[in-house]
């Protein structure tokens, strides 16, 4: 109940005139961003990190849920009239979206995208309005040793869902821990692997991390294949309404998207690819006319877009309440909560409910604002996609890089950016995921603590995580999480060999 | 290029194993030179042995899987590459040599633009400059965040 007052109170923020262009020049600018090829929402919230410092807490909050919202509409609207998904879980939309644009039903593709979207956030934001202050209450009981069980799990999941092979989503998690052990230990003062760099000591910035894996790389990755590949994007044909049909085909698939993306989301099961492809499955079987299917059926945009929007807003439930970030993005807004010296979990419930509640009320704003804007603009944002690649990706290069020595001046820092926009081109190129990288950074010195933590309490006695019954449910869950896949497969291949 | 014997073995996946156990070899050695020690319980230093041996077992999953069949990246344009590279390090030396954001950013774009295969090298200088000059107004003077002041920066 207290709950619902404080959201009350955020809404009345949020709702203040100025709040409200925040909110739509956030919006505007994550779409903007979010459009442009090979953008995904985790750069859309990097890049534009720097953007919302030096406005006040509210107003950047504010301004950084429409950034957040709009990013995710930008990808679907690049998967469906570029095909090409500018992160793993606008794929599935890239799919059916790209066919519908082909046949010259891009308006509606986008339409069902939009309000789709609309209906899945909207769902999942009251979902996480409901659920957050219940994760709460058993989050305060959580000791060391949860949290420590938690991160294990995110660890595995985030790795083992992303990538072609569980060796290179570990390899990929390992370099982000290793990434992680970098600067002064928090709770000796040790420095870890600093090589006597003063830059090093406070850490690799997570947003410096992101913006060189995900934009630098991203630019040289594309740069060294613009020959081979050269996608137009479609030109929207005829209306952009959709018709008596399409809204009688589309409103049970966001639906049921929305009840798989959410859930999904909410557990650190390893972000928004799986339930867009169990969305676009089984909309495939529930489907009146399965034949169309590979040719532009609209359902197959409809549910998975739903699903992503809703795990998209689900992944915010560990965010806010555990201050456990399980996808890039949220890995990213956890940077960005931190530079407004923040801490998500569930002390930021107890201690600053208004700014949480606020929040909360901005992503409802942002999401209506996203759907009033952006039908009407979308003849805009086509036309951000005919910007001719030479300039978009130099255009991204010099933003990217502003951004980085805007938040920290020194030349240092943007070496840092460069090495790791060619770590990024490197595990691109060898069909690296890049996500366990950011969530491994993040994670592991949180895990580091919360594992010494836990010894410290139990005098150094490690049976310590398995007398508790939560964390030894954890522990198990992640083991055999990690283990399954390699068993499986040796199961499939022990049979290849065998014939 | 290749012997008979080396095209059985996948070189990039050996090389990305090769890295991962001399990063794992760097992180023990360091780990095994910190002073400070907890008094009970884990140090700072346990960490670091645990990512060392995890790094130290993915090169090994590397050695075994470069023996077994893998797939070709696609082609790659070095060139385009190498000029994205260019770009990126005259950034650098500008800011290295406090020759302000504007030139590096300008030579960023006209370079990265050259990777992409324009060959008008005197508009995209033109209009690089106008994009670096205008994202260092607005965020200097608008946003009020230091970007890095060179010669033509300071006549503002």
């Amino acid at each position: 109940m207290e709950s619902l007052i404080y959201l009350m109170q955020g809404f009345g923020t949020a709702l203040d005139p100025a709040n409200l262009m925040f909110a739509a020049v956030g919006v505007i600018l994550g779409t903007a961003v979010g459009v442009l090829p090979g953008i995904g929402p985790a750069l859309t919230v990097a890049l534009l990190l720097p953007v919302t410092f030096k406005l006040d807490p509210g107003g950047s909050l504010i301004m950084f849920a429409g950034i957040y919202y709009g990013g995710m509409y930008g990808g679907s609207t690049t998967a469906i009239l570029l095909n090409t998904p500018g992160e793993s879980a606008s794929v599935v939309t890239a799919l059916e979206g790209n066919q519908m644009a082909r046949r010259g039903r891009g308006g509606p593709a986008l339409a069902t995208a939009a309000i789709g979207s609309f209906v899945a956030a909207l769902i999942a934001t009251a979902g996480l309005a409901f659920f957050a202050p219940l994760l709460v209450k058993v989050a305060v009981k959580f000791g060391p040793w949860d949290y420590f069980g938690l991160m294990l799990i995110a660890f595995v999941t985030v790795s083992a869902t992303f990538g072609s092979s569980p060796l290179r989503g570990l390899t990929s998690l390992g370099i982000g821990l290793w990434l992680g052990l970098i600067g002064i230990d928090q709770l000796t003062g040790q420095t870890r692997l600093s090589f006597g760099v003063p830059n090093l000591l406070d850490g690799i910035e997570v947003t410096t991390l992101a913006v060189g894996l995900f934009a630098i790389g991203e630019a040289l990755f594309v740069a060294s294949r613009h020959l081979f590949n050269d996608e137009k994007p479609m030109a929207i044909k005829g209306s952009i309404w959709m018709s008596r049909e399409d809204w009688k085909r589309s409103w049970k698939p966001w639906l049921r998207g929305t009840a798989v993306g959410f859930p999904i989301g909410a557990l650190p099961a390893g972000g928004a690819e799986i339930p867009t492809f169990m969305s676009y499955t089984m909309e495939r079987k529930l489907s009146s006319k399965p034949e169309e299917f590979g040719k532009g059926a609209i359902e197959g945009v409809a549910g998975p877009e739903a699903a992503n929007n809703a795990s998209a807003a689900g992944t915010l439930v560990p965010l806010l309440t555990l201050g456990l970030p399980t996808s890039a993005t949220a890995a990213v807004m956890l940077a960005g909560f931190q530079q407004y010296n923040l801490q998500p979990g569930p002390l930021l419930f107890v201690q600053h409910p208004a700014l949480v509640w606020g929040l909360v009320a901005s992503l409802f704003i942002a999401n209506v604002m996203l759907l009033v804007l952006n039908l009407p603009l979308v003849g805009l944002w086509v036309r951000l996609l005919k910007i001719p690649l030479p300039w978009l990706y130099a255009g991204i290069l010099v933003f990217a890089c502003m951004g980085t020595i805007a938040a920290n001046p020194s030349v240092i820092e943007l070496m840092m950016l460069v090495g790791f926009g060619f770590l990024g081109f490197v595990m691109r190129r060898y069909d690296y995921p890049i996500a366990p990288v950011v969530v491994g950074l993040i994670l592991g010195p949180m895990a580091d603590s919360q594992l010494r933590r836990a010894l410290q309490m139990s005098l150094g006695d490690p049976m310590i995580l398995l007398q508790h019954p939560g964390s030894a449910i954890m522990i198990a869950i992640a083991s055999i999480a990690l283990l399954a896949p390699f068993f499986f497969r040796g199961l499939s291949k022990f049979r290849q060999d065998e014939d | 290029m290749s012997t008979p014997t080396a095209s059985r073995l996948h070189r990039p996946t050996l090389v990305i194993g090769i890295g991962l156990f001399a990063i794992a070899a760097i992180t023990w050695h360091d780990a095994a030179n910190m002073k400070i020690r907890a008094s009970y319980g884990m140090g700072a230093d346990a960490a670091s042995y645990f990512i060392s041996i995890f790094l130290g077992l993915l090169g090994l999953g590397h050695l075994i899987s470069a023996f077994r069949r893998q797939t070709d990246p696609e082609p790659s344009d070095w060139k385009a590459v190498l000029w994205v590279s260019l770009g990126l390090l005259s950034l650098i030396a500008a800011l290295w040599f406090d020759l302000g954001f504007v030139l590096g950013s300008t030579l960023l774009f006209c370079f990265t633009a050259r990777a992409f295969g324009r060959k008008a090298l005197l508009a995209d200088i033109v209009l690089g400059f106008v994009i670096a000059t205008g994202i260092f107004l607005l965020f200097n003077k608008v946003l009020t965040l230091g970007l890095p002041m060179g010669p033509f920066e300071r006549l503002f």
